[in-house]
């Protein structure tokens, strides 16, 4: 059997379950370390091949991520006739890549392109005149694959990456050169070289924390429905919900007054909170306390101010827009249908300045195609961005990077138990060839030309 | 016009040739060495050293494997040590000052007492091929030698060209002449040639250098030696001497750059960017006022001493003017002066894994002919390749290293997967697996595989096997032993370094994998055997220390020899894979990678493509089993009538 690959095998996007694959040796093995089952549920290695079992995925501090129903195929008996875990999870985006994360912290190798199809057509799995489809498969996904990352690395994660590399390469450089031509050389400076690991082991914990936070399409962003009682807040909510075939989810760990509910906007995982703990409140502001409020809006990437034309602007629309000060926030007019119009344009420029402005009605799905184009174009071209690095979509790139901060630590580890320098260099390598598969280079020869470059060599 | 047969014959008779003759004769062919002078065997015509970090490796794998430079630089050298000794286990490296003289003498002996090996001074003009196959070789004086397997091992001889500031003239290496007519046969057989250039440092007297004004570098003072077999006893050791350049020795570079052939532009070459001429040096890192000179004896009975770091194609006015500005050499009187050479080689990409030509059947090239340089690489090369002719010469599988397995195999993958554009040289960062391939492991690498293919004999293999067996029995008890707290000698040694005292029993390995304990506080202790050969302490002290890394490469191994396995047929037609991009059908034809794993590492071949071509691969396996059955099912059918 080979190695085990993990990838995430239905479309992105839509669905009401997204399905992890696991293939490979170990597959079993390692899914099971993040599965936990429900009370009195096995374990997947107790479990009978061809049955699911029940249970929570959970991160590294043991925390419950998804709750997830998990199917065991064990080899041959499966599609590509290895040992086969699937994991299935809620849909939508962020489910299923969480978990998908979670398997590859545990070792296991985010598949190829058309991998697992390859697999199967070699362990026989699939007959002759299904192998053209199979290139052809590999073939589109790679290209697809390979023009995002490209347009990727030209923006200004690739920049970062680059910058990243070459340090690391300037590192390895200066290892390489002190063990290849040590007369030459000399010693490699242990205090800088151990500096300039942390600080290249920091840059590369930002990129990761800054996309781990990441909001857009890895992890969505966060919206949250503003507005005082009875303007249509909970009306448009469901309006989105039914519209973007979501699944309603109760994630622990929230308070009482806000509840979360996941969509999904044009290909965005869109986290909306609904403040469902307002709704009934003479004054939110008071209720709540500005506090609390606040707390919630700050997490916000985008507000949507919920007005009624019908009721006009009064003290407590005011009250919340002061709140909203330097948020991205977007104004829905609401209930159009009605005759009663008590909102003038003008005074909306006036209250709101340049904030953009729809007029609509929830209950006649009037406006809602333009609120959500207004979302997607603040998220994608406004200041929703800490900076460009959270574009990094790319779980490729994503994956070598994590690769390349583990064995990063390492060489930290190997430079704190004062270690020799060759094992210092295989973590080093190791970081540099986990970067090198984002970019598709062998770094290994650029490191070798830069011990050229920077050293004079020749004895 | 005479005719001779052989079963092997290899042309040239440096350090490649002379592995790839003793190889192949030792493995019972019948084999002829021709030289272009029978005093010319086994010269080191540039630096009078061998080793140092990546080639002492390599010094080490030839000895494992059975092959002579390791015993031959221990009968010839004159100093040696240890480099890299405080940066670990893994890219230590032995380097010896040889005496170049008996050098030369000690393999010469070792080649006229060698069974079913003769030598001839001679030199070769033409390659006979017929239908791809190789068939003789015809030499300047007209005679023909018939042969199963040939091995080109022509070093820098080919159209060799040698350059001093602006005279220039056809030569090899002195004192040798270079062999022109050979390297256009061989465009003439349809090779890809290309050209490099390399040089060499004057060589001064040693009554006219004041040492005073040098540093002096002593050998090692303890037993070392390259080969497992050599004698374990020291050997007087003599110094080289360290100088440097001065401001002044730039200032006359600088004055006179516009008469060094690099930058009129005589030189056409490509140079190495590890051993660059001085005035390289000098323009490349302009801010540095100052450059390492070393000078090294080129043997006990010599006056000549090489100018390490100085290897120069100006004039020979300036070269003294040069010498003359740094410390120790103003009086220096130059014997020989440096040069340039320029010379041809087989473009490498030509080559199969054995260092056979793809293009003609039994004809192998090793050593600088394939654009390699340094006398340790040709060495490993003339030993494979010698090897690979042997045994095809007998019906045998090929032999072939794999990058896991010796520097040799990633040497030679490098060169023919990847291409060169520069003489290669072996660096130790070239190796992946590098916490491996170290060279103190090198026997128990490669002295089984030395033994099957008949070059290790009977009583080295029995030496190893004990080796293997003494370390298993001494690693187990040093794994089983456990120390009680309390135990007075280890308790005495914890509190001398520093540690506290031992809370649990632990085992003898667990107290060795602490880093403030090593394997001589063990032996001191009581706790390992004073009895056990040093050889085998410090492979377990290794092992002990550098068990998580170890292990960490040991699975990055188990996957890489995945890929290794799945071998690509011979005759593959990169036309007919379908779905491949462009771009790597051109790279795949030129290299012709002879498994998945080798290209995967052809530059240009993107995973997309590997896994393209793993399901051709596939494909084709399944439907030639189907005709397979299909012929069996019509072979039984026929059969009844």
């Amino acid at each position: 059997m080979e190695d085990t690959i993990a990838a995430i095998a239905t479309p992105s996007g839509e669905g009401g379950i997204a399905i992890v694959r696991v293939s490979g040796e170990n597959a079993i093995e390692l899914v099971d370390k993040i599965f936990l089952p429900v009370a009195g549920g096995r374990s997947l290695q107790e479990r009978a091949g061809y049955s699911m079992g029940l249970g929570w995925v959970l991160d590294r501090e043991g925390q419950k991520v998804d709750e997830v129903l998990v199917s065991v195929m064990r080899g041959p008996r499966s599609y590509t006739t290895e040992d086969v875990v699937e994991i299935n999870c809620h849909g939508g985006l962020l489910p299923a890549r969480r978990c998908l994360e979670e398997v590859l912290h545990r070792g296991v190798r985010l598949a190829e392109p058309g991998e697992f199809t390859r697999r199967a057509f070699i362990n026989g799995r699939l007959d002759l005149s299904q192998a053209e489809a199979v290139i052809d498969v590999i073939r589109s996904r790679t290209d697809k694959g390979m023009r995002i990352a490209l347009r990727q690395l030209e923006g200004g994660p690739g920049r970062k990456l680059r910058e990243i590399e070459e340090r690391l390469i300037g590192i390895n450089a200066r290892i390489e050169a002190s063990i290849d031509f040590p007369e030459e050389v000399g010693d490699v400076d242990e205090e800088a070289a151990a500096r300039e690991l942390l600080e290249v082991g920091r840059e590369l914990e930002q990129i990761l924390d800054v996309s781990r936070r990441g909001r857009i399409y890895r992890q969505g962003i966060k919206v949250v429905i503003a507005g005082k009682p009875n303007v249509g807040k909970s009306s448009l909510l469901n309006a989105l919900l039914q519209e973007n075939k979501a699944i309603v989810t109760d994630i622990p760990g929230t308070t009482r007054d806000v509840v979360e509910d996941y969509l999904n906007i044009r290909g965005i995982p869109v986290r909306v909170m609904d403040t469902a703990g307002w709704r009934e409140t003479k004054d939110v502001v008071e209720k709540i306390g500005v506090e609390r409020t606040r707390e919630v809006i700050a997490e916000a990437d985008v507000v949507i101010v919920v007005l009624d034309v019908g009721a006009g602007i009064s003290q407590e629309d005011l009250d919340i827009r002061d709140l909203l000060a330097g948020k991205k926030t977007i104004v829905l007019v609401n209930k159009e249908d009605l005759p009663e119009k008590r909102i003038t344009t003008q005074e909306l420029e006036e209250m709101f300045g340049d904030w953009p402005v729809i007029r609509g009605s929830v209950k006649e799905d009037m406006g809602l195609e333009e609120l959500e184009q207004a979302i997607e174009k603040l998220v994608l071209r406004g200041e929703v961005q800490a900076d460009d690095m959270e574009m990094m979509v790319n779980l490729r790139h994503e994956e070598a990077l994590h690769q390349a901060k583990v064995h990063m630590e390492a060489a930290k580890m190997a430079l704190e138990a004062d270690l020799s320098l060759d094992c210092l260099a295989v973590d080093v390598w190791g970081a540099l060839e986990a970067l090198g598969e984002a970019t598709g280079r062998n770094l290994r020869e650029d490191v070798i030309d830069r011990i050229f470059e920077e050293f004079c060599i020749g004895k | 016009m005479e005719s001779h047969d052989y079963e092997v014959i290899v042309v040239g008779a440096g350090h490649a040739g002379c592995e790839a003759a003793l190889a192949a004769a030792r493995m019972g062919c019948k084999t002829l060495l021709i030289t272009l002078s029978l005093d010319g065997i086994a010269l080191m015509p540039c630096n009078p050293s061998i080793g140092g970090p990546a080639k002492a490796q390599l010094v080490r794998e030839i000895d494992a494997l059975g092959g002579e430079m390791g015993i031959n630089i221990d009968k010839a050298r004159i100093q040696i040590r240890m480099l890299n000794t405080g940066r670990g286990p893994a890219v230590q490296a032995m380097r010896a000052q040889a005496d170049k003289e008996v050098y030369q003498k000690e393999m010469t002996r070792t080649l006229l007492a060698q069974e079913n090996l003769e030598l001839l001074e001679a030199e070769v003009e033409r390659i006979e091929a017929d239908s791809g196959q190789v068939e003789a070789v015809v030499t300047d004086s007209g005679d023909r030698y018939r042969t199963k397997a040939l091995v080109l091992t022509t070093g820098t001889y080919l159209k060799g060209r040698i350059i001093i500031g602006d005279i220039s003239y056809e030569g090899g290496p002195h004192p040798l002449p270079a062999a022109t007519k050979l390297s256009e046969n061989l465009r003439e057989l349809g090779f890809a040639m290309g050209r490099h250039k390399t040089g060499t440092p004057p060589r001064v007297a040693r009554e006219s250098i004041d040492f005073t004004r040098t540093e002096e570098q002593p050998g090692d003072d303890r037993i070392l030696n390259f080969s497992y077999m050599s004698p374990k006893k020291k050997k007087p050791q003599v110094s080289c001497w360290l100088t440097h350049s001065t401001p002044r020795t730039h200032e006359i570079v600088m004055q006179n750059i516009h008469r060094s052939p690099l930058y009129t532009g005589v030189i056409k070459g490509t140079g190495t960017r590890y051993c660059p001429s001085f005035e390289d040096k000098v323009v490349q890192f302009a801010d540095k006022d100052s450059h390492q000179i070393f000078i090294e004896p080129e043997g006990l009975h010599t006056d000549e001493m090489y100018i390490q770091g100085m290897n120069t194609s100006l004039p020979e006015d300036v070269q003294l003017a040069v010498l003359h500005s740094i410390p120790g050499l103003e009086n220096a009187r130059v014997l020989k002066r440096g040069y340039a050479i320029e010379y041809d080689y087989v473009v490498p990409s030509q080559l199969r894994l054995t260092l056979e030509t793809r293009e003609i059947h039994g004809l192998f090239t090793a050593g600088q002919v394939n654009g390699t340089s340094g006398y340790e690489e040709a060495a490993a090369q003339g030993l494979i390749a010698g090897i690979n002719a042997a045994r095809q010469v007998k019906g045998q599988e090929p032999f072939i290293l794999k990058r896991s397995e010796a520097f040799t195999g990633v040497m030679i993958d490098d060169l023919t997967t990847k291409g060169i554009n520069e003489p290669y040289r072996l660096l130790t960062s070239r190796a992946e697996y590098r916490l491996l391939l170290r060279q103190d492991n090198a026997d128990l690498r490669l002295t089984r595989m030395g033994y099957q293919l008949g070059l290790v004999k009977e009583d080295r293999f029995r030496r190893l096997q004990q080796k293997v067996e003494k370390m298993a029995e001494v690693r187990q008890e040093m794994e089983e032993y456990r120390i009680k707290p309390g135990h007075p000698e280890v308790e005495a040694l914890l509190a001398e370094r520093d540690q506290g005292r031992l809370r649990d029993a632990v085992t003898i390995w667990e107290l060795l994998r602490r880093p403030e304990i090593g394997m001589d506080d063990l032996v001191q202790a009581g706790l390992v055997s004073e009895e056990v050969e040093e050889e085998i302490r410090s492979q377990l002290e290794i092992e002990c220390k550098y068990e998580g890394y170890i292990k960490k490469q040991v699975e990055q191994v188990e996957r890489f020899e995945r890929m290794e396995a799945k071998r690509i047929p011979e005759g593959i037609d990169y036309d007919e894979v379908p779905g491949l991009s462009n771009e790597s059908r051109v790279k795949l034809k030129e290299v012709r990678p002879e498994s998945i794993g080798q290209a995967s590492r052809t530059p240009g071949v993107s995973v997309a493509d590997v896994n393209v071509l793993l399901i051709y691969l596939e494909k084709k396996r399944r439907s030639s089993e189907h005709e397979r059955g299909f012929a069996e099912v019509q072979g039984t059918a026929a059969g009844r009538e």
